[in-house]
């Protein structure tokens, strides 16, 4: 019973990580049509960055959060910079798109091993959250409750600014058909940036908040990336919800599935994204950006 | 970056070396042959400086250029040019490299490499070519049923280290039953093979084995599948036993856990928290062994890189300190290949970072290895926690307590063997 209980709580907790990670990765797809392959060192370089204001080995400490959002901050920046200046010369070439954030990924990588070195980082639970909780015997970690909280948090403000309100309404204006939005006055190039910096601002902020779970360390980006591959795959491009509930069931079948069967665990994984690519390639939810 | 001659502060030291060498023979102390002075001698250096595996491939060059800093680039009284190669990690990597260092740069002798997989891809060449290489990495089985004459191994096999954590979790932990953790590779496997053959001898009994694959962002499915047990053995590398010591506490568990030589690693001490506090490892390099020779090598790790060492500087410090031994001992002359070979093999040091040290006639190391426990009282250079020996076992051997003809009659340890058995 303990068993069950200990794998589907940290089933849900990984799910909502997941969330954090592919929100951006999806928004960014279904507006951008590029896969960016830099995703996964984006959650790594917010990890690393986090770290550094924890520590404080500028100079000055932050605390947790305070480190997880302006490891945020910088980490979107970066990713603008990124869009205006390699992905923008790209527009309408795929491949080259592909190639470039995948070569950009390998140099962040090298990038961070010069700059913190080889040695993992592990990150500290934030003060009172470092407890359990007691439920039917079985002990859950505080942190990872804390995890579902803000993923839903995240998912709740995320659904808002894309249903709410303006920018939100152009973006899904963009992603649907970025043609016609072009032509009725939306400055399309100006929401690439918004929306690029935004979704890897996500995952450096999903890089500092997975931290205590994870820790830091050379080789994080593709353990991630992956995973964020899978998601919005399942869930389909573009859509809000499709990256929630592709990172629930991603959650429990990478839980459940080395738990129970970890000789198949990669299999079982990939599974379900080869399955939807042949039978449903829009993904369950693609084509809706909510 | 993949290839670095030292050639800057070798020719600044060459001077210094040369002065050095020459003071030296003019007062008579030891023969210095005529190649001294003209040729330096080529250590090369197989390791990993980018991707995953590059935590340790990092610290393996540190070590060596410490030991060269510490003798000013001269060992058996010659010029050292050292070459350091970065195989990316990769078999196919490594044999591009070894090719590079054996025919291009003309080494004397290789370092490393760091990975069994590695290792395998180069051991033919290296036979081939027949060049000395003291390895860092752990395949058994090149020192034991398909040896290589030019490999040497100063360092350990994986099971090396585990046979006497499987005894000492027997008999002083009074484990009856264990459940073993670690990678799904040959390294994991080659360890947990000699921890539950050892672990078995002495009346011990592993009840399951489980394997998560090498990159597992998160233990928690593996930490639920612990149970009916009074023990854990986990074996995992790199950053890994981080991660799960984190995962493991996470769940609450409370079983004891000991671990082989990677899964407590003086290295990871700087990053392990509360939840590694009474693990206890077995390695063959201890950071607490109050030698001279280990003072010196750690305040040399820290004044050049501000870094504390763990094993993978250590080993090959001690690497280094091999070829100087083999070097003074042929008067400085390593073109014989075989020659050379026979004096590395006959090398018997006393004085090591990691304690006295001699080889089997299959090449590998006979030493000390070092049961630790994870604690933060007397914890030094800066440190929290602290790997404290509690128990010495000297002169182990890969084949354990077995006699060798023993050991070699069964199947090389894989994730098979020894089987699981009922208890």
């Amino acid at each position: 019973m303990t068993f069950w209980l200990l794998l589907t709580v940290n089933s849900v907790t990984f799910g909502g990580l997941l969330f954090l990670l592919s929100a951006g990765f999806s928004l960014i797809f279904g507006l951008m049509r590029i896969p960016n392959l830099t995703h996964g060192s984006m959650f790594m370089v917010g990890a690393y960055l986090g770290t550094t204001f924890l520590s404080g080995a500028l100079g000055f400490k932050l605390n947790f959060w305070l480190a997880a959002i302006l490891a945020a901050v910088e980490v979107a920046i970066l990713g603008g910079l990124m869009e205006r200046l390699l992905l923008r010369r790209l527009a309408g070439q795929p491949l080259a798109q592909v190639l470039v954030t995948l070569g950009v990924s390998f140099m962040v990588a090298d990038l961070c091993l010069m700059g913190w070195g080889g040695d993992p980082i592990s990150v500290g639970t934030p003060p009172g959250l470092a407890g359990f909780v007691r439920w039917g015997g079985a002990a859950f970690p505080l942190y990872r409750m804390a995890v579902i909280a803000i993923a839903v948090v995240f998912a709740a403000a995320l659904w808002i600014m894309l249903d709410r309100t303006r920018l939100g309404a152009m973006i899904r204006a963009g992603v649907d058909d970025p043609q016609m939005a072009r032509v009725v006055g939306i400055r399309v190039s100006q929401l690439f940036t918004i929306v690029f910096a935004l979704g890897a601002g996500l995952a450096g902020f999903a890089g500092m908040i997975g931290g205590p779970i994870l820790s830091v360390y050379p080789g994080l980006d593709q353990d991630m990336l992956p995973l964020a591959l899978v998601v919005v795959i399942l869930g389909g491009t573009g859509s809000l919800l499709g990256s929630f509930v592709g990172s629930i069931i991603i959650g429990f079948i990478y839980n459940f599935g080395q738990a129970l069967l970890p000789e198949l665990a990669y299999f079982i994984l990939f599974l379900p994204m080869v399955l939807v690519l042949l039978l449903r390639p829009q993904g369950l939810f693609g084509g809706q950006i909510i | 970056m993949s290839r670095k001659f030292m050639s800057g502060k070798v020719s600044r030291r060459a001077v210094l070396a040369g002065t050095a060498v020459g003071a030296a023979a003019a007062l008579g102390r030891f023969p210095t042959p005529a190649i001294a002075d003209t040729e330096p001698f080529r250590l090369g250096l197989l390791t990993v400086k980018t991707g995953p595996l590059a935590q340790g491939g990092i610290q393996m060059e540190q070590g060596v250029l410490t030991y060269l800093k510490e003798k000013n680039y001269t060992i058996g009284g010659r010029k050292v040019d050292f070459i350091s190669a970065d195989t990316g990690g990769n078999p196919a990597g490594t044999k591009t490299k070894a090719q590079e260092l054996v025919e291009r740069d003309k080494v004397d002798v290789i370092l490393g490499p760091l990975a069994a997989f590695e290792l395998y891809a180069i051991s033919d060449y290296i036979k081939e070519q027949k060049t000395p290489t003291l390895s860092l990495a752990a395949a058994d089985n090149l020192t034991q049923r398909t040896p290589n004459p030019y490999l040497l191994r100063a360092s350990a096999t994986s099971s090396q280290a585990m046979q006497p954590m499987g005894h000492y979790a027997a008999t002083e932990l009074k484990l009856k039953r264990v459940v073993t953790v670690t990678e799904d590779f040959a390294f994991g496997y080659e360890q947990m093979g000699g921890f539950q053959a050892a672990f078995a001898k002495d009346g011990g009994c592993v009840v399951n084995k489980l394997w998560p694959p090498l990159s597992t962002p998160d233990y928690t499915p593996y930490v639920a599948q612990i149970s009916d047990c009074d023990g854990v053995c986990q074996g995992f590398a790199g950053s890994n036993p981080l991660r799960f010591m984190k995962a493991y506490a996470g769940a609450g568990l409370k079983y004891p856990v000991v671990t082989g030589e990677t899964g407590g690693d003086d290295a990871l001490l700087k990053n392990f928290g509360e939840e590694a506090i009474g693990l206890i490892g077995c390695c063959p390099y201890t950071i607490d062994l109050e030698t001279e020779a280990n003072h010196r090598f750690i305040d040399g790790m820290i004044k050049n890189y501000d870094s504390i060492p763990g094993q993978y500087a250590a080993l090959l410090y001690v690497n280094c300190q091999v070829v100087d031994a083999a070097l003074k001992a042929t008067g400085g002359d390593a073109s014989d290949k075989d020659k050379f070979m026979a004096a590395l093999k006959a090398v018997n040091l006393t004085d090591t970072p990691r304690g006295p040290l001699k080889f089997d006639h299959l090449n590998n190391v006979i030493g000390t290895f070092y049961i630790r426990r994870v604690q933060t009282e007397g914890a030094k250079y800066g440190l929290k926690v602290w790997n404290k020996t509690i128990k010495t076992y000297e002169n182990v051997s890969q084949f354990w307590t077995w006699p060798e003809a023993e050991f070699l009659a069964h199947p090389v340890y894989s994730r098979d063997y020894p089987p699981l058995t009922k208890c």
